[in-house]
């Protein structure tokens, strides 16, 4: 710099005579009253050899300005620009690579000169970033300020919560023991009933049994003479058991447990079972309760589900979600808690249904009693629950803040203000949603469920500057590929906004999104006016 | 992504159940079936007529009774045609027009009968025969006293005459003996003579059964060559029963290789060589076509045999050839040779020679499946020049278009073509777009609307246009066999018709199999009907030749006659050599792919079409970057070099595989760029002396029997060899170097072995084994630019190989690389280098052309000298230094 400067008013003054190709810095190696020396050292070859358009030095320094070795370096000066080392190849090749035009002094095109224009724009633009790097740095200090006192905040509050915590768990401790002691006579009492009930039924069925066996009897005995005889028996061929259609008498003599006949009494004990399942009342029809009656129905606490319910309910809870999702704004917020995935929310509990059983087998209702002990109990059960979440919710709130407190948000933590926040680009056929360090998905414009072009996966900038770029991994799979990801560039900028998003291999998308925090420190005072390097 | 993916031919193309084996095919079934039954022709010589043109006879047979007509036509340059057809068909059967380059001259032949029962005829200087034998009906091919082949010595010789369908004549055909087996329905399903079915598809035949057969017996001969496109060996296998080569036209995503099955094209010509002579068969048919090869090896023969005398006649290997067509007529044309050189020549007499390529398409193509928009084309276009990378061409697939529909841009993604063509313009370099033979069915679609208008569309059975699935969804096929049709075609490339489009955009025609997804075997019903009434089936394997044809001619009428066009094509029929390039269509990124791109080439090479490629990389899937790198290094060095991949691959632009990689790709496209003085002058060669560019080594040395096989190195032109290196992790390659009094020099090493052996060469990752063979001369380019057109004004260098002699020969083509001067104006330059007793001569190889160029030899390599020089001097007629001239300067 120092040196290009004590060079400046000599330039000025006269052009320093130097080899076509050769850049002010490098012109005392070319020094016309000796020969010259390849810059690699390689060779020393008459001065009247360089340029002339054959190539001696293996670095290529004798044809600097030329086309002829492979691997010269041509320097366009650019007076008015930016000095330019094109590949010496393209000296001459009909293609204007610098803007003073100079690479194509014989190729039989004319260049234009668009160094003054391309110097004009470019400090417009220098000007223009410089200026947006200024804004942006300024934000960015501030964002990370900001962060600094969030992050506080929130440490503080972990704190709050750590500590509440423990005397929640205690609590939840406590109503435990209570819950599990009101539970107990609640137990016994419904117990107690239920086997009163148990009882009740047991004995309205034998009875039952009994009269049904009665009846039979009364109808089998045709001669009424208080026993069933064989012959008796045997009117009843629906009851034959070895499969021929007809009781033989043995068979019947069998079923009266080879006797010949049989009271009302031993008929109802002992043979009325083993046949009950296949006699046929003569008198049709009779209401027979099938043996393989109704389990008990009691009433229960819990609703019992219908296979098909489920499914309902799922629906629902989809159509729920998308309609939180529409409105509900201040519940979005409350659920959007840093660093908390967006859950899903519980299937809406049901209030039970009183159960009205139509059958007569019916539990009764709880004695006076009971129902307060159940009552009791179940106070002491929805206590206890209500403290259990709460504690899960502090447990939540917790492993949330923690994970936002140690997230790496950068150096000085300049990108935590994007944790919360999604951003969007509408493009011809798509909207792209960009939530950082959350996910990324695109979804068609005119309507149809969004894809997943991957969720947060790491900072992915290179060594030197990993906070340049962020990686989402593990989208939505291709059909025939892999899975989407999408890789995040952060440019600088005033805004935070999503600028483009493309898509250069297939599933493969590329984002760039302007932040003030990805504004690096301007240098310290902006340069005068011109820059002194673009002679 | 988007709707195409959907109705892609990639979810159904690899299943191989799609396409048809031999026993699917109800003509090979019947061919087979009676062939077994040998009923055998028999020429009524008492028939003969000499027309001026040619020798005609009936052939008949005792089942068919109704006599056939034969036609033998004697044809300059050593050809012999034979023709046999119906004398009255029915109707007219199929002959393909279109492909002999112009009515083909034909010679008087002499016939001198010979004894009773046959005949002779013989070329006027009598050194070639064909000597017709009566019964059974044969015809030797008697060259210097050798029988080289026999025509029908096995008497498959099938012809089905055309018959009235079956409902018209079922009275008559009562009493007609061989109907009676064909009347079952179980049979009529077995021979499917009016009707085939595969798969849910019934083809209707109204013709009825129409197909035709021959056998060849080439006598001495173990090694046939040709009849593309298969993914096979160059040298042809035997093939088993119901294993035929098969010439069918089809669209095979991911083709599986070391497969006789049809793919995009056919040329259906067989090269034969044997030590001391080269013959060709040409069987010129436009339907589907199945070829079977059986090669009975000499020693077989010898071991059975007792006496010496008996050895020698009998223990000849010999090359059986089985050609069966579904439809047309027989027209055979015999190419006699008798050297390789010949052959090509005769070949190529008939169908034509490669067009001359504009220069910039000798150099790489850069293609993607599909870059996005103008942006996307911007920043691959500039990190060519920011690697360092020579380009020439960048290239739009299908993506680019309104929907599908050629000749349209995309208007968001492509808003401003010609901004972008001006764009590549300032770095001389051009572009390449798609255009496909299905116009989407959109009345709004001008080409669609116009079109329709003007039935220019195949149409269905039912006589409506044909509808069928492709890219743009459904869409009609122009029927480019018309005149009309490929007439209006043409226009449709003015510039003032093509919106967006400018002089430096070229065309790709693909898909033109014709491909329509839900078709049969992936392509176009047999029974659709084009221009002329002719069945689909009479012509399908020409079609793709129709629209390349009609796509060059477009871009030469946008010239005005001025520019020659570059156009590349998929499909492709004998004769397409003369509209531009072909490439070996979907491919796989996998050493095997590589591998076979050497034998596919080839195999091309041999059948005329000499610019020809494989897409570098391999289109399906991932290259790992060392088969990358190695696929660059064995592209630079093919005819057609193009990289190209397909959508849901990641994105493979030189150097998105590290540095070191990207040097290497880099180098091996530089390596390219060097030698396009040599690739130009070897195509300036194909076109005017019909010689491949890219040849077998049986080809340049035909008297050396080790040479008929070798398929993993060849020679560019004849003077360099080259063995890509096609194994991963190589570290070692054998390459055979060949001929026992040739030189052969490594043309980076400068390493030097004896011919007639095999070497081991330790490969890097950045060699490419390449040789320069003695006595030879090799014009390069001493500097590399950005692209040809960069290159124009670059000096030259000579590298001079010397053969054991100390001599060597060479010859290098100049013109403007561009037009048609160098043919209308003969503003071309063609030198002949000579190097002989240390004296390097520059001279004249032909006084029609005159070209003024800037550009100077710079550089002169020789190789070989005994001595060091002890002075260089140049020396110039009449001191006056013409357009070209030297600056010598030896380095040895």
């Amino acid at each position: 710099m120092l040196l290009v400067l004590l060079l400046l008013p000599m330039c000025w003054a006269v052009e320093v005579k130097r080899p076509r190709g050769v850049s002010l810095t490098n012109h005392h190696f070319y020094d016309e009253s000796k020969p010259f020396t390849c810059l690699d050292g390689s060779a020393s070859v008459p001065f009247d050899q360089v340029n002339d358009d054959y190539c001696d030095c293996k670095d290529g320094s004798d044809e600097p300005g030329t086309a002829a070795c492979p691997n010269g370096s041509f320097h366009c000066t650019n007076t008015g620009y930016k000095p330019l080392y094109i590949s010496s190849r393209w000296v001459n090749d009909g293609v204007c690579d610098c803007c003073d035009g100079t690479d194509e002094y014989n190729s039989g095109i004319v260049c234009e000169n668009t160094c003054k224009e391309k110097g004009r724009k470019e400090r417009e633009t220098l000007q223009q970033m410089a200026e947006v790097t200024r804004e942006g740095f300024r934000l960015k200090k501030i964002l990370i300020e900001d962060w600094k006192r969030a992050r506080e905040e929130k440490q503080k509050k972990l704190t709050e919560l750590q500590a509440g915590k423990k005397s929640l768990e205690d609590q939840v401790e406590l109503l435990r023991t209570l819950k599990e002691e009101a539970e107990k006579p609640e137990k016994e009492a419904k117990d107690q009933h239920r086997k009163l009930w148990e009882e009740q039924l047991a004995a309205s069925k034998a009875q039952r049994e009994q009269e049904l066996a009665t009846s039979a009897f009364q109808e089998l005995d045709d001669d009424m003479d208080g026993a069933v005889s064989v012959a008796e028996l045997q009117t009843h061929p629906e009851l034959d058991t070895d499969g021929d259609g007809a009781l033989s008498e043995g068979e019947a003599q069998t079923l009266l447990g080879g006797d010949t006949q049989t009271d009302a009494a031993s008929f109802s004990d002992r043979i009325w079972a083993a046949i009950r399942d296949k006699y046929r009342s003569e008198v049709l029809p009779t209401d027979l309760p099938s043996p393989s009656a109704p389990a008990l129905t009691e009433p229960k606490e819990e609703q019992p589900l219908g296979p098909s319910q489920p499914a309902e309910e799922e629906d629902e809870e989809e159509e729920e979600t998308e309609e939180e999702e529409g409105g509900e704004e201040g519940e979005d917020e409350d659920s959007q808690v840093p660093g908390e995935q967006p859950k899903e929310t519980p299937p809406p509990v049901v209030p039970p249904q009183t159960v009205s059983p139509t059958e007569e087998d019916k539990m009764p209702p709880y004695d006076e009693q009971t129902q307060a002990f159940i009552n009791a109990a179940q106070e002491a059960r929805n206590k206890f629950e209500e403290a259990e979440r709460s504690l899960k919710d502090v447990e939540e709130s917790i492993r949330n803040l923690e994970q936002e407190i140690s997230f790496d948000f950068g150096p000085n933590g300049e990108f935590a203000y994007l944790y919360s926040q999604c951003y969007e680009l509408t493009t011809n056929e798509y909207v792209y949603r960009l939530c950082p360090f959350k996910l990324v998905s695109q979804k068609p414009k005119l309507g149809g469920s969004p894809t997943s072009l991957g969720t947060w996966g790491s900072w992915a900038g290179p060594d030197h500057d990993k906070f340049s770029a962020m990686k989402y991994e593990q989208g939505t799979g291709c059909w025939q590929g892999p899975n989407r990801s999408t890789t995040v560039r952060l440019l600088c900028g005033k805004e935070t906004v999503v600028t483009s998003t493309t898509e250069p291999s297939r599933c493969e998308y590329l984002m760039e999104l302007m932040t003030p925090a990805a504004c690096p420190e301007p240098p310290p005072e902006p340069p005068a006016s011109g820059n002194r390097d673009e002679l | 992504m988007d709707a195409a993916e959907k109705i892609s031919v990639e979810d159904e193309a690899v299943d191989k159940k799609i396409f048809k084996d031999c026993s699917k095919i109800a003509f090979y079934r019947r061919q087979k079936q009676r062939l077994s039954k040998k009923s055998t022709y028999r020429a009524l010589l008492d028939s003969v007529t000499e027309g001026k043109e040619s020798t005609r006879f009936q052939i008949i047979n005792e089942a068919a009774k109704v006599p056939l007509l034969a036609e033998v036509y004697g044809i300059e340059g050593n050809i012999f045609r034979l023709k046999i057809n119906e004398e009255a068909p029915l109707k007219p059967r199929y002959e393909v027009p279109d492909v002999l380059t112009s009515k083909p001259s034909t010679v008087r032949l002499i016939s001198c009968s010979g004894d009773t029962g046959s005949l002779v005829l013989a070329n006027g200087k009598g050194d070639l025969k064909c000597h017709i034998t009566a019964n059974p009906f044969k015809i030797d091919l008697v060259s210097e006293e050798e029988v080289v082949m026999s025509i029908n010595s096995l008497g498959q010789l099938y012809f089905e005459q055309l018959q009235i369908p079956p409902k018209q004549s079922r009275a008559t055909k009562e009493n007609e003996e061989d109907t009676s087996d064909d009347t079952t329905q179980e049979n009529q399903e077995e021979l499917g003579l009016w009707e085939e079915k595969f798969r849910n598809f019934v083809d209707v035949k109204d013709n009825g059964p129409a197909s035709i057969g021959l056998d060849f017996s080439l006598h001495g001969f173990e090694h046939v060559y040709g009849i593309p496109q298969h993914a096979e060996s160059h040298q042809l296998k035997n093939t088993s029963d119901g294993d035929a080569y098969r010439l069918y036209n089809l669209d095979v995503y991911g083709y599986k290789i070391h497969d006789k099955m049809g793919i995009y094209g056919s040329v259906p010509y067989l090269l034969a060589h044997k030590l001391g002579r080269t013959l060709g068969i040409f069987w010129l048919n436009a339907s589907e076509t199945l070829v079977e090869i059986n090669t009975e090896p000499a020693v077989k023969y010898a071991l059975t045999q007792m006496g010496p005398v008996a050895a020698k006649e009998k223990g000849r290997s010999q090359t059986d050839v089985h050609w069966m067509s579904e439809s047309g007529i027989i027209d055979v044309f015999l190419l006699t040779g008798p050297t390789p050189s010949d052959v090509f020549k005769q070949y190529s007499y008939l169908t034509g020679t490669q067009a001359m390529p504009p220069l910039f398409s000798l150099g790489y193509h850069q293609c993607r499946w599909n870059y996005k928009d103008e942006h996307d084309v911007k920043a691959v276009d500039a990190g060519f020049d920011e690697h360092d990378i020579p380009y020439d061409v960048m290239w739009l697939d299908i993506e680019h278009t309104e929907g599908k529909r050629y000749f349209t841009w995309d208007k968001k993604r492509f808003p401003n073509p010609k901004r972008m063509q001006e764009l590549l313009r300032s770095k001389k370099r051009k572009l390449v777009v798609i255009s496909d033979p299905h116009i989407k069915i959109d009345p709004d679609y001008l080409v669609y609307a116009k079109a329709k208008e003007q039935g220019f569309f195949v149409r269905n059975h039912e006589g409506g246009d044909f509808e069928g699935v492709c890219w743009p969804g459904l869409s009609s096929y122009l029927d480019f066999t018309s005149p009309k049709v490929r007439e209006w075609y043409s226009s449709l490339f003015a510039f003032s018709v093509y919106q967006g489009s400018t002089d430096i955009l070229y065309i790709w025609n693909d898909m033109n199999e014709p491909s329509v997804f839900r078709g049969p075997e992936l392509t176009m019903q047999k029974n659709a009907i084009h221009h002329g009434n002719w069945e689909h089936r009479e012509l399908h394997n020409i079609y793709g030749f129709y629209q390349q044809m009609a796509t060059a001619e477009g871009l030469i009428q946008r010239s005005k006659g001025k520019e020659r066009p570059f156009v590349l094509t998929r499909s492709f029929f004998a004769g397409s050599q003369k509209y531009g390039a072909v490439w070996t269509g979907d491919n796989t990124a996998e050493w095997s792919y590589l591998k076979i791109s050497i034998p596919m080439l080839l195999t091309l090479s041999v059948t005329g079409i000499s610019f020809c490629g494989a897409d570098v990389g391999g289109f399906i899937g991932n290259p790992e970057a060392e088969l990358l790198v190695r696929w660059y290094q064995a592209g630079a060095y093919q005819p057609f070099f193009r990289g190209h991949a397909t959508k849901n691959t990641k994105r493979r632009e030189p150097w998105l595989f590290g540095e070191e990689h990207t040097r290497l790709i880099q180098e091996a496209i530089r390596e390219r760029y060097a030698l396009l003085p040599y690739w130009y002058s070897l195509f300036y060669s194909a076109h005017v002396a019909s010689q491949p560019v890219m040849r077998p080594l049986w080809v340049e040395f035909p008297d050396e029997l080790e040479t008929f096989s070798v398929e993993d190195e060849y020679m560019l032109g004849s003077a360099l060899l080259v063995h890509p290196v096609t194994e991963p992790k190589a570290t070692v390659v054998d390459v055979f170097l060949p001929g026992s009094s040739e030189v052969w020099y490594d043309s980076k090493t400068f390493a030097h072995w004896e011919g007639a052996c095999t070497v081991k060469i330790p490969v890097a990752l950045d060699t490419i084994p390449v040789f320069q063979r003695g006595g030879s001369v090799v014009p390069i380019k001493t500097t590399i630019g950005r692209s040809t057109g960069c290159m124009t004004d670059s000096p030259y260098g000579l590298w001079v190989a010397l053969s054991t002699k100390g001599s060597a020969v060479g010859e290098f083509y100049l013109d403007d690389g561009h037009s048609f001067q160098y043919l209308h104006q003969k503003q071309f330059l063609h030198r002949k280098f000579s190097f002989t007793s240390g004296v390097l001569i520059n001279s004249c190889a032909d006084k029609r052309g005159h070209y003024p160029s800037k550009c100077v030899v710079e550089q002169i390599l020789v190789l070989g000298l005994k001595k060091h020089p002890s002075s260089v001097t140049s020396h110039s007629p009449d001191g006056k230094l013409d357009g070209f001239w030297i600056t010598a300067q030896f380095l040895t």
